[in-house]
């Protein structure tokens, strides 16, 4: 099956400034990935280049499909007809995130305006459709309420409904809970699930809260310092991540059940982008970093069937699943 | 709602108030109306007789409380120099100075708030750093300053326009253009620092990702937001259209409101000084009090506030 969206050597720098080397990403139809990272990795500038939401002075390159089509650099026109009609994306802090002079209706009316047909009292009541969909009480008169009048945990869900307004194929929600209160979370990643279930979306959880991503993903890519070093499905990642930093934000993760043991903390800080260390850009923080890996950055190469991984024990790493298997 | 601009207009009130009494006492201290009017030659006993006609004689503290007692009853007393009603004066001469600050006010907002948005738009472009430049230029240098270098270029030099007086409307063009180019100035950065701030707001990138094309972004949500901050510095611009232009009118020989001002006290002539800041205080503090109405509308945020104040 061709992939909704395949992502090749994308690469963002902001006045000279790298921060994204080269991401390649693929995400099947009705697919959910979670995109996972400390700050900075480059989770939410990997989506913003791709729909060209980045400001002016960035410079992109590299190739984003969608159903095929490169949409990287296209026409102004196109894109709008993409953004919000294909692809839907919602933001981290949804009190900034809706127009605060708009009412609910008109934010609401526009996106269904612009991407799908409908007219007049359709708009209106497909409006409150939505608003009820994702939750939102007495929907007919609250659409005349503004941004300020909601909760956050209300707004994000009028940013859900509004990025549902175009059944779009794709929904990349970033960081969509991190501003929430933690029953709000999990209420608005609830209703995430029941949307997608229901319209067959697929879905881009960009997240730096592990648990999230691995109760809401299919497969996850962990990112670091602008690049992608691991990705696998969700439960074997996990229960096995092979990339050392993947295996250290792992290890710093509590168990809920088993033994009582010490949290692993990875030492150091990610590496300043005006400052990149030639060869792998974890190996100054790596424990298991040897004279290999300063040479050059590894590509990742796949270790099993869905799974890659960008680091010089790949190789061991395959062997060992392999052995696995063959035992 | 109904508190909120209760409020506002018992503020109002007293501002004028405050500014009517410090008026009142700096005139009266700064100067003898009888010497000013009546030259330093005169008779000792005609300037009595003038002290006492106009009341001169008496305590302060009692002309400050005839003055209000006039006013209460809608008298805003006599010009000292031609004994007619000093409202008469000041009313004769707005329409005067209205001829240059209504187009100077429209020169202004049409020039100014089209640069600053066009700046924004294409921060950091040669025609930002150009409207930039002439912002910050127009912005510091005097309106007199400018006021003579038209003078000299257009007047002198080119021999294109009259340099003063009220003959025809060839004559109006000179000082229109000294308001308007330095309030435009004012507005251009104003309107350019509000939708830079706006431009950044995390709502504008939800626009755009909703496939809102980038002309419907800046008209339908930038330029709403943008307004609110604008609203502030118009206002105080419609505030100034009655006495805004004293330094211009000075200098066009123009015969407005400003021109008076000038007049009237050097030769402290106490009614129409009076009548000209009671006039201004209200203009400035009716048009405040337009700004707070107008902020109501525009942000939903504050509307709820006043609802609850």
């Amino acid at each position: 099956m061709p992939p909704l969206v395949s992502i090749q050597g994308l690469s963002v720098a902001f006045n000279g400034m790298p921060v994204l080397r080269g991401v390649d990403l693929t995400l099947q139809k009705g697919e959910a990935l979670g995109l996972v990272g400390e700050s900075g990795s480059g989770k939410s500038v990997t989506w913003l280049a791709a729909l060209g939401l980045l400001p002016r002075h960035a410079q992109v390159s590299g190739s984003v499909r969608l159903d095929g089509r490169d949409i990287l650099g296209a026409p102004a026109a196109e894109l709008d007809q993409v953004r919000g009609g294909r692809v839907a994306m919602i933001f981290q802090d949804p009190a900034s995130a809706l127009n605060p002079v708009l009412t609910i209706r008109k934010q609401l009316c526009e996106s269904l305006a612009l991407h799908r047909d409908l007219s007049g009292e359709a708009v209106k009541a497909e409006a409150r459709r939505l608003l009820d969909l994702v939750g939102i009480p007495d929907a007919a008169r609250r659409l005349s309420a503004y941004p300020h009048e909601f909760s956050g945990g209300q707004v994000q869900r009028i940013m859900i409904a509004m990025a549902l307004a175009g059944n779009p194929d794709l929904l990349v929600a970033d960081e969509p809970t991190t501003a929430l209160d933690a029953t709000i979370q999990a209420q608005i990643l609830e209703l995430l699930a029941s949307v997608r279930r229901e319209m067959g979306m697929a879905m881009v959880l960009i997240s730096h809260d592990l648990g999230v991503v691995a109760e809401n993903c299919d497969r996850v890519a962990v990112m670091y310092a602008g690049r992608i070093v691991e990705e696998a499905p969700a439960n074997q990642l996990f229960a096995d991540p092979v990339h050392p930093y993947a295996q250290g934000l792992i290890g710093a993760l509590p168990p809920l059940d088993g033994p009582r043991r010490r949290l692993t903390a990875i030492p150091g800080t990610v590496p300043d982008p005006a400052m990149m260390p030639s060869g792998c850009a974890f190996a100054p923080r790596c424990a298991l970093a040897t004279e290999q890996c300063t040479p050059a950055a590894p590509s990742l190469a796949p270790i099993a069937d869905g799974r890659t991984v960008a680091c010089v024990r790949a190789e061991t790493a395959r062997r060992a699943l392999l052995g696995v298997a063959a035992e | 709602m109904g508190r909120y601009f209760a409020i506002r207009i018992g503020r109002a009130a007293l501002t004028i108030i405050l500014v009517v009494t410090f008026a009142f006492v700096v005139l009266r201290l700064s100067g003898d109306p009888a010497l000013m009017i009546l030259g330093p030659e005169a008779p000792p006993e005609v300037i009595a007789a003038f002290r006492k006609a106009w009341g001169l004689d008496d305590p302060i503290w009692m002309q400050y409380v005839d003055y209000f007692g006039a006013i209460a009853k809608g008298e805003l007393g006599r010009s000292m120099r031609d004994g007619r009603p000093a409202i008469e004066l000041v009313l004769e001469r707005i329409p005067s100075t209205l001829a240059l600050t209504l187009p100077a006010f429209a020169f202004k907002v049409a020039l100014g708030i089209p640069a600053g948005i066009y700046a924004a738009l294409h921060r950091g472009s040669a025609i930002d750093r150009a409207v930039m430049i002439t912002a910050v230029a127009g912005f510091t240098v005097p309106s007199f300053v400018l006021a003579l270098l038209l003078v000299l270029v257009f007047a002198v030099q080119l021999g294109w326009l009259p340099s003063g007086g009220q003959e025809s409307w060839r004559h109006a063009i000179l000082p229109i253009a000294t308001l308007g180019l330095g309030g435009a100035a004012v507005l251009a950065r104003f309107t350019r620092s509000a939708m830079l701030e706006v431009l950044g707001q995390p709502y504008i990138r939800t626009a755009s990702a909703k496939g809102v094309p980038w002309r419907k972004v800046v008209t339908a949500h930038a330029l709403p937001n943008a307004a609110i901050p604008t609203v502030t510095i118009l206002g105080f611009m419609v505030g100034t259209l009655i006495a805004g232009a004293v330094v211009v009118e000075s200098v066009f020989a123009w015969p407005g409101v400003g021109r008076l001002l000038v007049v009237a006290v050097a030769n402290r002539d106490l009614a129409v000084v009076q009548c000209i800041l009671l006039l201004v205080a209200l203009t400035m503090v009716t048009s405040n009090l337009i700004v707070d109405f107008l902020y109501g509308f525009l942000d939903p945020r504050l509307r709820a506030k006043g609802a609850h104040a």
